[in-house]
């Protein structure tokens, strides 16, 4: 183990003043880099309107602080709170389907009078916990008993959000939840034939869908099928892409977004006016400080001192990596749509807070070091 | 921590943690390279195509019509204007489910079956430009427009625009005379200018709505709007505004007008007024009429049909196709013939018994008046309008001379009217006789065509323009309906191209004078036939009667088994020609009462009734 690093947490010559309030310098300048450059993007997107970036900064402000909050929570306390934070998530979730809010079609918010929540977005955040909480004790590679109870914690969040129904949630939900044990061990002929299982259910799923999540898929496979329906944000958002070019069409430039061609595209589509303002170096540039992000958390989970906040950071890591690639497979017709917003780009509250707050575990998992016996 | 670290192998753990993170930075960094391949395929190889289409969503073309110009009358009366009125639009590319938003429009406005016809042969020929907007119905109520306001956001694609249309202030009175404007159809498209008539509804149908279609429409305009998914109008980019149609103003007087249909009180028939001096069209009617406003709108087909298939047959152009027999509306010209071309003198002589007879045949061509004129002179002939006269002039004269003589006043070919569908009559002769039905010219035909009988017909136009010649000595102006254009944004009127006058050559001025003395002495001479026309007038008129007789009767089965319906309808036409006042005329007329009796006891009287509004209008003015 790499533990020179650690071995004098306490001395004033190695430990900078931020390390101090518990957080990575270096994660941060990525985030804080992410975050501005998404509010370029987002007034070009939003139409110059300076009340939504108001917005944004409020929100983002309220995600930071969030981050700096958690980052201050020792990991040991996440670890006693995570089974019952976990089981009151689901109940929530429960609450949900019987009394939720139905906003754009779906049930996925529950009203507490003073601020409408979407339980799902905790769940994204005490999956993994849960299943690193319940890896932590095990051995590992985790035997057939573990897997199996591992299993049921994941399907059960899972299936509830689905029926929201939410599959774009409910998938990276399940996903959080497989990134624990995959980076526990999990044996690659059980990975080959849990894929295989998955293949084998995928006509179950599709009876499951509804109708526009079946016509989602449909678009996905032939776009041009419904150019004026569900294929049109597919094809639009193609279009902005492309049009892009090398170089972009520069900052508030880009047509296809302002004329109101691309729909969602403050949110969900937010990649595509970024690829038509900015083009493929502008994306090639985002896509260097989300890689530079995503290796940094992940350093963070190769440095992390026992099974839990390992398996806690490394599935965290992983996590935002498939936002960002579902996302932007999503926005460039590599994937269906499945309505996810590009992380810590696309306007909107929740997901921000819940980014920043994952990210507030990394840090608080990479400050909260003790000197361990050698 | 609390949590007992020893009881696992943390190191083995922590070996095995790196190799699968390890395993997910390779995984993840595969998938980033298929996503960057991606989007180096949309945006360097495919960039092209991306960008051409990313020009064509931006930017929509649009035409804007230009406003039709507006129709005066001499005196500034407006006579076709231009009312805001509401049409409701469909996308089709906006519409989700076409079926089902014409059901539901169905329930909020009335849609009828020729709306829907219309729309959808639009919306083929259209299909090339997507996202403009199909007209499918005109003329949305002000009920209407509000019901559909309430339920738009049910109904994408679709929308109300307030645009102008014609309307006619006089209705059936103008019907004939300006004719309307209706829905462009596939027929019009074959004549008119495509691009022009992008974003035009109406083109003129008939009329000088129709003769003059290009100087009313004006040329379109373009606007190159920004827009978005919605088909709504961001921004316009530029614009290219249309010319708008020029004004025109007409010679028709809309108060002789409808004193002139007044007159006709429930006749059917029709009379032309011209101005002798220079052919402007002062009255044009054709009765009965019709309102031409609902063919505008796109006239329903039941109302349609009744309009179609009326006896009276209102939508027929009496003025300008209706053809009859000029009976002895046409003598003055048959004498003046005779006059010049040396076959009469204006004292010579001829005896009526009531009848006369060919030399070499037994057949007796009867004298309208059985005990006949005795003896008469041109002038008595004429006034009288004796036939034996003429049948004798006529067999002196020849059908080729009279043919050719009369052929300088208009009979037997267009007069070339401003107006689109006129008919030109007929003036036999033996050429047209031979070459039309190949047969040759008998002498008894000759006789007949001396009384305008046989096979002459002529419109009342030809009427009126070959009077008004007769009346100027030999001066023919082509009847005009249009006297002037006044161009967008200009004050200054500009006169029409009309034809140039065609002088008829005179042989001797008195002839022409004698005739005309006759034709004064029909109305202000003891024994005109039309003398009661003289009553209490303070004005000339030299003028000519006539009747037609009426050979078949439609055969409508409605009117088969009504005798008096039958007894009306094979009434003899009636018709009158005059010009006033007769030393300086300026105003000529031709007049035609369908199933009207007789020349002297209806026409006369109808005429007279015109051109007493015609002078008291003038004093008006003055």
């Amino acid at each position: 183990m790499l533990l020179n690093d650690t071995i004098n947490p306490g001395s004033g010559t190695r430990r900078s003043w931020l390390q101090r309030i518990h957080l990575d310098g270096l994660l941060l300048l990525g985030l804080i880099m992410l975050c501005g450059m998404g509010l370029v993007v987002l007034y070009s997107a939003g139409g110059q309107s300076d009340a939504l970036i108001h917005r944004q900064l409020l929100r983002l402000s309220l995600a930071f602080g969030t981050l700096v909050v958690v980052a201050q929570i020792p990991p040991g306390l996440l670890y006693r709170w995570t089974p019952w934070v976990f089981g009151v998530g689901v109940l929530l979730l429960l609450a949900v389907l019987v009394a939720g809010d139905i906003g754009k079609g779906a049930q996925r918010w529950l009203d507490l009078g003073v601020i409408r929540f979407q339980p799902s977005e905790m769940i994204k955040l005490m999956m993994p916990m849960m299943l690193a909480w319940y890896l932590a004790d095990a051995r590992l590679p985790p035997d057939a008993k573990h897997l199996l109870i591992a299993g049921t914690l994941i399907v059960v969040p899972t299936l509830l959000i689905a029926k929201q129904p939410d599959l774009g949630t409910s998938l990276l939900i399940a996903s959080s939840g497989f990134f624990v044990l995959f980076l526990a061990g999990l044996r690659w002929r059980l990975l080959g034939g849990l894929t295989i299982l998955a293949g084998a259910c995928l006509p179950a799923l599709w009876y499951f869908m509804h109708d526009y999540q079946k016509q989602r898929v449909l678009t996905f496979l032939d776009p041009s099928q419904d150019p004026m329906g569900s294929g049109y944000h597919i094809i639009q958002s193609k279009i902005a892409i492309g049009s892009g070019g090398l170089y972009g069409k520069g900052w508030l430039n880009g047509t296809q977004s302002h004329l109101e061609f691309l729909p969602e595209r403050s949110t969900d589509f937010i990649f595509a006016v970024l690829a038509e303002e900015f083009g493929l170096i502008g994306i090639l540039l985002v896509l260097l400080v989300y890689g530079a992000v995503i290796l940094r958390s992940l350093y963070i989970a190769t440095q992390a001192q026992d099974t839990f906040t390992r398996l806690l950071s490394g599935s965290l890591s992983l996590t935002f990596f498939v936002y960002l690639i579902v996302n932007t497979g999503m926005v460039t017709g590599l994937l269906p749509v499945v309505g996810l917003p590009l992380p810590l780009f696309s306007y909107g509250g929740t997901s921000m807070v819940t980014l920043m707050a994952a990210f507030g575990i990394l840090m608080s998992i990479h400050t909260h070091k003790k000197l361990l016996p050698g | 921590m609390p949590r007992p670290l020893t009881l696992k192998d943390n190191l083995q753990e922590s070996h095995l943690f790196m190799r699968r993170v390890i395993a997910a930075v390779i995984g993840s960094a595969l998938l980033v390279s298929a996503l960057i391949g991606r989007l180096i395929y949309l945006q360097v190889v495919a960039y092209e195509t991306y960008k051409t289409q990313s020009e064509d969503n931006r930017v929509k073309i649009e035409a804007v019509p230009p406003n039709r110009g507006l129709i005066y009358d001499r005196n500034g009366v407006l006579l076709a204007e231009n009312l805001p009125a509401y049409r409701l639009d469909i996308i089709p590319e906006q519409v989700q489910d076409l079926d089902y938003t014409l059901k539901q429009l169905a329930r909020l406005i009335e849609l009828r079956d020729y709306d829907l016809e219309r729309f959808e042969k639009q919306r083929e020929r259209l299909r090339t430009r997507p996202f403009e907007g199909i007209p499918l119905r005109l003329h949305l109520s002000d009920e209407e427009v509000a019901r559909f306001a309430i339920n738009r956001h049910r109904l994408p694609g679709v929308e109300v625009r307030a645009v102008l249309t014609r309307h006619y202030p006089f209705g059936s009175s103008t019907a004939h005379a300006i004719g309307y404007v209706g829905r462009v159809n596939e027929k019009d498209l074959q004549i008119l200018d495509e691009t022009n008539y992008r974003g035009t509804t109406h083109t003129g149908k008939v009329g000088v709505e129709k003769a003059y279609e290009d100087i009313l429409h004006g040329a379109v305009g373009y606007q190159n709007l920004e827009t978005n998914v919605q088909g709504r109008t961001l921004r316009v980019l530029d614009r290219q505004s249309p010319v708008p149609g020029s004004d025109l103003y007409l010679n028709l007087d809309i108060r002789l007008q409808q004193a002139t249909e007044a007159a006709f009180e429930d006749y059917s028939g029709a009379a032309v007024a011209i101005d002798p001096r220079n052919g402007a069209v002062l009255a044009f009617a054709s009765l009965p009429g019709f309102d031409p406003n609902p063919f505008v709108k796109g006239i329903d087909v039941d109302d349609y049909n009744a309009l179609q298939h009326n006896i009276d047959q209102p939508l027929f152009n009496r003025a300008l196709r209706g053809q009859y027999p000029p009976g002895s509306t046409l003598k003055p010209f048959v004498g003046l013939a005779g006059l010049e071309a040396g076959a009469t003198h204006a004292h010579s002589k001829t005896f009526c018994p009531g009848f006369y007879q060919l030399p070499e045949g037994e057949r007796k061509y009867r004298d309208w008046k059985r005990s006949g004129h005795g003896m008469v002179d041109l002038n008595d002939a004429i006034a009288q309008s004796c036939d034996v006269y003429f049948y004798d002039l006529a067999r002196t004269l020849g059908i080729d001379k009279m043919h050719d003589f009369l052929a300088q006043f208009g009979f037997g070919h267009k007069s070339g009217i401003d107006l689109v569908g006129e008919l030109g009559g007929l003036l036999p002769s033996r050429d047209w006789k031979r070459n039309s039905r190949n047969e040759p010219w008998f002498p008894g035909e000759t006789l007949i065509s001396g009384i305008g009988q046989g096979f002459n017909l002529t419109t009342p136009i030809q009427l009126a323009a070959g009077t008004a010649a007769l009346a100027t000595y030999g001066q023919y102006h082509t009847p005009h309906m249009v006297n002037a254009l006044r161009r967008p944004g200009s004050d200054a009127l500009e006169p029409v191209h009309v034809q140039p006058v065609k002088r008829i050559p005179i042989i001797n001025h008195d002839h022409w004078q004698q005739v005309i003395d006759s034709m004064i002495a029909v109305v202000h001479g003891p024994r005109g036939t039309a003398r009661k026309l003289a009553e209490g007038i303070d004005y000339r008129i030299a003028g000519k009667t006539g009747t037609a007789q009426v050979f078949s009767l439609p055969q409508e089965d409605e009117y088969e088994y009504d005798p008096e319906e039958i007894e009306k309808r094979l009434r003899d036409h009636a018709l009158f020609v005059a010009f006033a006042p007769a030393d300086q005329p300026e105003i000529a007329l031709g007049v035609i009462v369908e199933n009207g009796g007789s020349g002297s006891g209806v026409a006369g009287p109808i005429a007279r009734k015109i051109l007493d509004a015609y002078f008291a209008g003038k004093h008006a003015t003055q």
